[in-house]
């Protein structure tokens, strides 16, 4: 995958992975952001012309005073897609990013080819509160991650040296600006009303969860298909909510057999 | 110097086991340890102790608001200073303050602090907090990263109404209102002295000094450990070319006083300790969510009070550890005294906040320590600042002719 930046018409500037070539496809990261490897993206670039925006405040992108709510967020991505100059692509978006995916299919229904939404972000059931995510320990947020939350420690840190005290501090800077950031949709409740919007979609949607899911539970995939009837659902065993990370053989497999 | 008689109202009766049992005092401490009918006699004697303060001659008494809290019963201070407003004449009432962020709108804020400046007859000294994290953005589900341009905005608004001589439309982002008309005003003009109490985000000096308002910096941790921040504070002050009057600081220091050093460790210590160790037990995540504070002041190394590190300080506390390192001034009103005069003047403040009922102090206890202090300690630290002896840009105006608490008891006669 290249890097490159794209300025978008409101003045964010953004930096894209891209590779690839085929259809076009955009993957809308969580609230963590992109690791610096992503294994899943490189895989469906070998089917797909796959694209990996990040949003302000993540990364190098910057921008971040521009977006401050839901519909900052969804136009923002329709502005990406804008300045990429691509027409119909396929949205995969992993729980914030599936989230915004889910919006921007709403908002605008015919401008996309299928829609793809992995352990997404967006929904509440008052019987399964989510766990909050911005008070949590950081050994806490990978037991809540992934399926198996030694592997996910290590992919959360990605080598960093905990005694380095200069490393420590830049992480920290890192992730407050980009939970800064995904907090003004996700804070205090993940729930920004989505829900009545849709009855909207008409593209082909799939929803994919990991069966061990302990930060959005699977009971939220059936709700989503609840609520979009002529969605797919595919369950994933052995994966948590970073399935994609955990899992992604199966991720990319159950991808292109819905995409294709 | 001014005086202000501090009660945070902490709830005195957590188990000895809290620490263990609980992992935090704020946001998710379990409300079955709160026993309304101990509530009861708690408020009053709280309240009977702020207006013991204003017959023992402290300048100010003050109250704040906190939500959710094991050490703070005041979710509403606003209650307890209009409870105030009738049993003393002469004290300021120190609302630091009310969140203004968290008032819906805000005009409710530039209400009810005029009503208590009218009550009081202009002895309101009116609070504006951006308010903490486990307040604002825990219990009361403001978003971190939008906090302060809300707080901005509010507090937009309830100064142009307290100014505001006509009705007037505002729109802003977190509030619309077509008609704005403050009614009733505050009796101080142009608004009451307003105060904004910092935690340690840069942005906040910069904003006091915009407005010419009071910084307070409400800590616990004593005057050393807010020596390089205050220092911060000064170098910025002087940076806009403002005067260095220290009244346009305050800082917040627990204090205990007894006849000798040996009979305060004696008389406050388990108190004191509980403080520390009970009502500090904040769990870190709820101190600072991403986006609460701002880049820079991550970077300038502010960090938050109840992070790791201080939570670590507090494990084994001892009585030694808070009087050595002066978190708290302890001992007899010598002692106490000179500590004090080395932290007023090393910190340059004008108002300090002093902190008298401490944890699960009985009242015997804080009315001996506030007496000692007031008859034995207080008189020699008044002249501390002789060249800003007439300052009073900070400071109440009350109104002359303002009822007294013998005239406004029901059947009292009337004033002709």
């Amino acid at each position: 995958m290249k890097a490159r930046v794209i300025e978008t018409r409101r003045g964010a500037r953004c930096r894209v992975l891209e590779g690839g070539s085929g259809a076009p496809l955009v993957f809308w990261h969580g609230a963590g952001g992109l690791f610096d490897d992503n294994p899943f993206l490189d895989q469906l670039a070998r089917r797909y012309h796959v694209f990996a925006p990040e949003l302000p405040g993540y990364g190098e992108s910057t921008g971040e005073d521009l977006l401050e709510d839901m519909l900052d967020f969804t136009l923002h991505g329709w502005d990406v897609i804008a300045a990429l100059g691509l027409r119909q692509p396929h949205l995969v978006g992993h729980s914030m990013g599936g989230m915004i995916a889910a919006e921007m299919a709403c908002i605008a229904p015919g401008d996309l080819a299928k829609l793809a939404l992995v352990a997404a972000a967006g929904l509440w059931i008052d019987e399964h509160p989510l766990p909050d995510i911005f008070s949590m320990l950081p050994f806490e947020l990978a037991n809540a991650l992934f399926h198996d939350p030694q592997k996910g420690m290590a992919l959360l840190t990605a080598g960093m040296d905990f005694s380095d005290m200069e490393a420590l501090k830049t992480f920290y800077i890192a992730n407050s600006r980009r939970l800064a950031m995904a907090g003004k949709i996700l804070f205090p409740v993940p729930n920004r009303r989505v829900s009545k919007r849709l009855y909207r979609l008409t593209a082909p949607t799939m929803v994919l969860w990991g069966e061990n899911d302990r930060m959005i539970p699977p009971v939220y995939a059936t709700r989503w298909a609840e609520l979009i009837p002529q969605a797919k659902v595919v369950r994933i065993a052995d994966a948590g909510h970073m399935l994609p990370y955990e899992q992604p053989e199966a991720f990319v497999a159950s991808l292109t057999d819905f995409l294709h | 110097m001014k005086f202000t008689w501090f009660n945070l109202m902490p709830w005195p009766y957590l188990p000895d086991d809290f620490r263990e049992k609980n992992r935090s005092v704020w946001v998710d401490i379990p409300n079955t340890l709160y026993e309304p009918r101990k509530g009861h006699f708690v408020y009053h004697e709280y309240m009977d102790q702020l207006e013991y303060a204003d017959a023992l001659g402290f300048d100010g008494i003050g109250v704040n608001e906190h939500h959710q809290n094991g050490y703070g019963l005041m979710p509403s201070p606003n209650i307890i200073a209009a409870g105030l407003c009738r049993r003393t004449s002469r004290a300021a009432l120190c609302v630091i303050g009310n969140s203004i962020a968290l008032y819906n709108p805000p005009i409710r804020v530039a209400e009810e602090f005029a009503m208590l400046d009218v009550l009081s007859g202009g002895r309101l000294v009116a609070g504006f907090p951006v308010g903490t994290s486990m307040d604002t953005n825990f219990c009361y589900g403001q978003i971190p990263a939008l906090t302060r341009d809300k707080y901005r905005e509010a507090h937009e608004l309830i100064m142009r109404a307290w100014a505001a001589d006509e009705p007037f439309a505002f729109d802003g982002k977190y509030n619309q209102l077509r008609w704005v008309n403050c009614w009733p005003k505050p009796v101080q003009k142009p608004h009451p002295p307003i105060y904004i109490p910092g935690g340690g985000s840069i942005e906040t000096w910069d904003f006091c000094l915009d407005h010419d308002y009071n910084y307070s910096y409400l800590s616990f941790f004593g005057y050393l450990r807010a020596k390089s921040l205050m220092d911060g504070y000064w170098d910025r002050v002087a940076k806009r070319g403002k005067d260095l009057s220290p009244y346009r600081a305050a800082f917040a220091q627990i204090i205990c006083v007894a006849d000798t050093d040996r009979e305060a460790e004696k008389l406050y210590a388990e108190h004191c300790l509980y403080f520390f160790n009970r009502c500090l037990h904040v769990f870190p995540p709820f101190a600072d969510p991403p986006g609460y504070r701002t880049i820079n002041t991550i970077k300038y190394g502010a960090l938050s009070q109840l992070t790791f590190e201080a939570r670590k300080i507090f494990e084994h506390l001892t009585w030694k550890q808070l009087v050595d390192e002066r978190f708290i001034i302890a001992g007899s009103p010598e002692t106490v005294r000179q500590q004090l005069e080395e932290g007023i003047k090393g910190l340059r403040v004008g108002h300090l906040f002093c902190l008298f009922h401490n944890g699960n102090m009985p009242d015997w206890k804080t009315r001996h320590s506030s007496k000692l202090f007031a008859e034995k300690v207080m008189p020699h630290l008044r002249d501390l600042w002789p060249e800003w002896k007439h300052d009073e840009r900070w400071w109440i105006h009350p109104m002359d002719d303002r009822l007294r608490p013998e005239e406004t008891r029901p059947g009292a006669e009337k004033p002709r």
